[in-house]
């Protein structure tokens, strides 16, 4: 793993899909094995380029996300190794059970590609929106589970996977990301990725979180309170090392994700903390509830997921610490910093 | 075409894979008999006459291959295989058992000579599309057969896979529908009426025939003519009966998934192996 953090979190100039299309065109040049499926969807996830130069390896299904999930198992047990895209909503919903059996069960080779994540889903509204897809997904044995944070990582987990066997879920966000990471990052699935040291609480975050996680990280570092953050973009297997680490080192536990705090990350994380080293944990994300339409800077605040939220989430996780309890100077000198900066 | 003894060479081969299913259900005491039965003749053929295989080397890249999509008509598949060598007949008998290679649904993990895992119907019918769409994309000349159910053509799977094959002309796929008109729960005339499924099949751009689908000989031929043309996927519908060949499960009418007495699966049992020797008296 070689980790370069981008000097600025400003929004990338490519769009997650076009990297994610150029890197198929790159690996598809070099490997016949690549092909890349589709549910009707090619336009709005930007592969006529791939289509355009791989016309007989682009296979668009049609509306047909059960069909498609079968068929790529299929063309992997000749070897072939396919991308298939729709969605976040129906390539998960919608063909659970050709995922589970005709590919996980199965031990086949595929990496489903599910769009849209959580808010970004947007102008489409509520019954495009999914909360849901990376529970579901998680629920599936020996699948890993992988929410790319911004366009290096998606370049990067797109050509690690070309390479590897199994069942993959991505959740992948169509438009700009804010960028996090340098180019020459390489990543590790199944590790975390450290952004910020911090010694007072750590915040996990995931998608479109990381962004507003580092700017609640610099809010409570002015009000004095120390924050340490980490990327948890594979969420299965969730990296257990890092965050049994983190709750012995910090003592107070945030997760953030663009997805409902039940089955997703705020799960994953909760899981390992309570059979390992409870310390208190507060969970950012949607609070079990159904998506609905309108911009996303509306859906953020809607569901509670801006750096302004993240903050008052961490400042009861500490709150909540034993030694805070204790009525220890930090907590109040973290009290009257908050004060202060109102 | 085949001759007259080849026929009678497969219809044998036929009872023996009918004799090794059912002395492995009459270990358990029950299964789904029904199903089993009633593709056995497809089989024999299959396995007999017409697809390339090695059964040292199961996955020998240039055979063809099976999606049993009505996965629970694993047994008959099991007995055709250990049949043709892929394993030893007297494993059969560990149909369903604790740590078994031979699972009630076709496994492609478990079972030498099972190409792909299936159970959760209509799901094949898409993994068969999958594997000829592979095998056209490199260039290999074999064949994929898929074997579905009748109940399972509910399954609006089986009517994706039908538009998505008509459209791309896949021609090395050759699919039988086990038309036994029976379902779990009745006769598919009861349940949901599925009509003239060839009829279907061809408005869907399949070459699609209409077939007695206990009957060697043509079903032979109608692999045959599948194999003449090189334009569309091809749909067999065979009709059959459900429980064929198995007295007590013929009679029955529910007879999907059934128990029975050690007496019945004996009898049963008795009347293949007289057939057999019968018929190497001829």
């Amino acid at each position: 793993m070689t980790i370069l953090l981008a000097k600025e979190n400003v929004e990338e100039k490519v769009a997650m899909r076009d990297a994610y299309c150029q890197t198929l065109i790159e690996l598809a040049e070099k490997d016949d094995r690549i092909v890349a499926l589709d549910a009707d969807l090619m336009n709005s996830m930007g592969m006529v380029p791939f289509q355009k130069k791989y016309p007989e390896r682009m296979f668009n299904c049609g509306i047909q996300e059960a069909n498609m999930i079968g068929v790529a198992a299929g063309l992997s047990a000749t070897g072939k190794v396919p991308y298939a895209h729709s969605f976040a909503t129906f390539a998960t919903r919608r063909c659970l059970d050709q995922v589970f059996m005709s590919a996980a069960y199965a031990k086949l080779n595929v990496r489903i590609i599910g769009s849209d994540p959580g808010v970004t889903a947007s102008f489409n509204g509520g019954t495009h929106m999914p909360f849901e897809d990376l529970g579901i997904m998680r629920g599936i044995p020996e699948i890993t589970v992988l929410e790319p944070t911004d366009s290096i990582m998606i370049r990067d987990l797109v050509k690690q996977l070309a390479d590897a066997y199994g069942v993959f879920y991505v959740r992948l966000l169509r438009r700009n990301a804010i960028k996090i990471y340098e180019e020459g990052s390489r990543f590790e699935i199944g590790k975390a990725v450290q952004l910020r040291e911090g010694k007072d609480a750590t915040i996990l975050a995931t998608g479109l979180c990381v962004a507003e996680s580092l700017e609640a990280a610099k809010i409570l570092a002015a009000r004095g309170i120390s924050v340490r953050v980490l990327n948890v973009f594979t969420l299965k297997p969730i990296d257990r090392e890092a965050v049994i680490r983190c709750a012995a080192e910090t003592g107070a536990m945030v997760t953030a994700e663009n997805h409902n705090i039940i089955n997703g990350l705020g799960s994953a994380v909760a899981e390992v903390l309570v059979e390992n080293i409870p310390v208190p944990m507060e969970r950012i994300g949607v609070q079990d509830l159904f998506g609905e339409v309108g911009p996303i800077a509306y859906l953020k605040e809607r569901f509670e997921l801006t750096a302004a939220d993240i903050v008052k989430r961490v400042e009861k996780a500490i709150a909540r610490k034993p030694q805070a309890k204790a009525k220890t100077p930090r907590r109040r000198a973290a009290k009257a910093a908050a004060t202060n900066t109102k | 075409m085949i001759d007259r003894e080849k026929i009678r060479e497969l219809e044998r081969f036929a009872t023996q894979i009918r004799l090794e299913t059912m002395q492995a259900f009459r270990a358990l005491g029950f299964g789904h008999v029904g199903g089993a039965m009633s593709i056995v003749e497809t089989l024999a053929v299959l396995y007999g006459a017409v697809m390339k295989f090695d059964p040292k080397n199961p996955h020998w890249e240039h055979r063809d291959w099976l999606v049993m999509s009505k996965g629970h008509a694993g047994p008959a598949l099991y007995a055709a295989l250990a049949l043709k060598g892929f394993f030893p007949a007297s494993e059969l008998l560990t149909l369903n058992q604790a740590k078994t290679r031979l699972p009630s649904h076709c496994d492609r993990n478990k079972t030498p000579g099972v190409d792909m895992t299936t159970g959760s119907l209509a799901q094949g019918m898409s993994t068969a599309l999958g594997v000829a769409l592979g095998h056209r994309l490199s260039g290999q000349k074999n064949y994929t057969y898929l074997i579905l159910g009748d109940g399972e053509c509910d399954e609006g799977q089986v009517w994706e896979g039908a538009l998505f094959a008509g459209h791309r002309r896949l021609s090395n796929l050759i699919a039988f529908i086990d038309y036994n008109k029976k379902q779990l729960d009745g006769y598919t005339s009861d349940i949901c009426e599925l009509g003239d499924l060839a009829g279907k099949f061809a408005q869907f751009n399949w070459f699609a025939q209409d077939i007695a689908g206990d009957n060697i000989g043509q079903i032979y031929a109608a692999i045959e003519k599948a194999k003449a043309q090189q334009e569309r996927p091809s749909m067999i519908v065979l009709n059959t009966v459900k429980g064929k060949g198995c007295t007590f499960a013929e009679k029955t009418l529910l007879n999907h998934h059934m128990t029975f007495t050690r007496e019945q699966a004996d009898e049963a049992i008795a009347v293949l192996e007289a057939e057999l020797k019968g018929g190497a008296t001829q």
